[in-house]
């Protein structure tokens, strides 16, 4: 733990030392020369066969440029290439799909519409049309109809008219016929009250005269 | 690992290699190079494999890189700057993995070290030197003349756009080489503290809350920074082609 403890503490010494060094050491020789043996850094894992790891600011360590500029040339020639010949031809294939197919849905979706208003205005064309000859239609009919009543009606008036006409004469029949009978019945009536009341039998004659007397009344 | 900040940014051989007396050895910065690679270029290219009509979630992640980077292109370069959509396209991804992979404990941030950040600006600056004199010719350097100005001045407005093309790669790659490279110091430093106080017992360890909180706010700054970094390279990138394209156009 102390071992530890110590490398931290001279962690800022560390860093002013290092700046110093690359400001100060602008070449490799130079940092070379300059390098004391034993720096701090010999303390760290660079051991694995890196001899420029000197105390030289890492970033400014030019024995590394060499092989950084190889690598970087190769690297992002490579990753041009697979950009330019690959990942930008594919990416910028499966954005104009989606849309040139937008643009399709959109003009379909326009096409569909101007269908659909069509289709409207023919329905209601279709459907004035049938209003008007319903119209027509149930007009006649009702005409027909009407005639039709009226003809039924006076018929069945005039077979009424008829009917009536029957029936009242032969009223006027039964009518008069009871009337001479309520003559007969007066006389016989009459006759005999007149035996009970007076014991006498009165004639016919006298009978008849005086009811007619007083149904003349 | 050692408590040393630095130690971090070590370039170590793997495989030695040495051409012709100069050092070309396969090293970690070597193998990172290789790992960005492969991570970038198999994130891309296995989340399209669907090619759904309607995206996946991850798919969705690599259109959006797509068309991040081609909108900020035709805003950037106008459409004239597409073809070099591929270019600047390589270049944020590359920037962008390299940043990220970075932030995994142990690894090697390529972005770290100078020569990578200058190599890719160079071959930026490369792009548009070449570029506009095989587009333009000699109307390229109209570039350096903006018009408008009084010929008295023009000496003098010619030498300073003379010298603020000439700083460009530096601004370019010290920008992104500095800021990962003061991030990851950063982190290293307070992380460095957690542990060396924690070491000296019970009120080292209650002290230590306080670094080792500021270390897991550092580390989503250092997210946060990693993706801004490779945004501004492309965009910078982006300006700088627009130069290349349009000349005398600002």
């Amino acid at each position: 733990m102390s071992v530890t403890l110590a490398s931290a503490e001279s962690t800022p010494f560390e860093i002013a030392q290092a700046a110093t060094s690359a400001e100060t050491h602008e070449t490799p020789a130079d940092a070379h020369a300059a390098q004391p043996a034993g720096e701090t850094h010999t303390e760290t894992g660079v051991a694995h066969g890196d001899e420029h790891a000197t105390g030289v600011f890492p970033p400014f360590d030019q024995t590394t440029f060499a092989s950084q500029l190889l690598w970087l040339a190769i690297t992002f020639g490579l990753f041009y290439l697979l950009m330019s010949k690959v990942v930008i031809p594919r990416i910028g294939s499966i954005l104009e799909t989606r849309h040139d197919r937008i643009a399709q849905d959109l003009d379909e979706a326009s096409r569909l519409k101007a269908e659909a208003d069509a289709a409207i205005a023919a329905y209601e064309q279709d459907l004035a049309t049938a209003r008007a000859k319903g119209n027509a239609i149930a007009s006649t009919a009702r005409d027909e109809a009407k005639a039709k009543a009226d003809a039924e009606r006076a018929k069945i008036e005039a077979s009424l008219q008829e009917k009536i006409a029957g029936a009242e004469t032969r009223i006027a029949e039964i009518k008069a016929k009871a009337l001479a009978d309520v003559g007969a019945i007066a006389e016989e009536t009459t006759a005999a009250v007149v035996e009970q009341l007076i014991g006498a039998k009165a004639t016919k004659a006298e009978v008849a005269s005086a009811v007619k007397s007083a149904a003349g009344e | 690992m050692s408590n040393d900040p630095t130690h971090q940014f070590l370039v170590n051989k793997i495989v030695p290699i040495e051409i012709g007396g100069i050092d070309f050895s396969f090293t970690n910065a070597s193998l990172f190079m290789v790992a960005t690679v492969a991570v970038a270029t198999g994130f891309l290219y296995f989340t399209t494999g669907q090619r759904g009509l309607v995206p996946s979630r991850m798919q969705s992640v690599s259109e959006m890189s797509y068309e991040f980077i081609a909108s900020m292109l035709r805003e950037g370069a106008g459409s004239h700057g597409m073809k070099f959509f591929p270019f600047v396209f390589s270049l944020f991804m590359f920037v962008l993995t390299a940043n990220l992979l970075g932030m995994m404990p142990y690894f090697f941030t390529v972005t770290s070290q100078i020569i990578v950040t200058f190599a890719l600006a160079l071959l930026v600056i490369g792009t548009v030197v070449v570029y506009g004199f095989y587009k333009h010719g000699f109307g390229f350097l109209k570039l350096f003349v903006p018009s408008g100005v009084p010929g008295a001045l023009l000496p003098l407005v010619v030498s300073i756009e003379v010298i603020s093309f000439l700083s460009r790669p530096i601004s370019l790659s010290i920008r992104l080489f500095a800021n990962m490279l003061a991030g990851h110091i950063t982190l290293k430093v307070f992380a460095g503290f957690v542990t060396s106080l924690s070491a000296l017992g019970a009120v080292g360890v209650v002290g230590s809350i306080l670094p080792l909180l500021m270390t897991v706010a550092l580390t989503g700054l250092e997210f946060l920074v990693s993706f801004l970094q490779a945004y501004v390279f492309a965009v910078l990138t982006c300006m700088y082609l627009n130069d290349a394209v349009h000349p005398g156009g600002h």
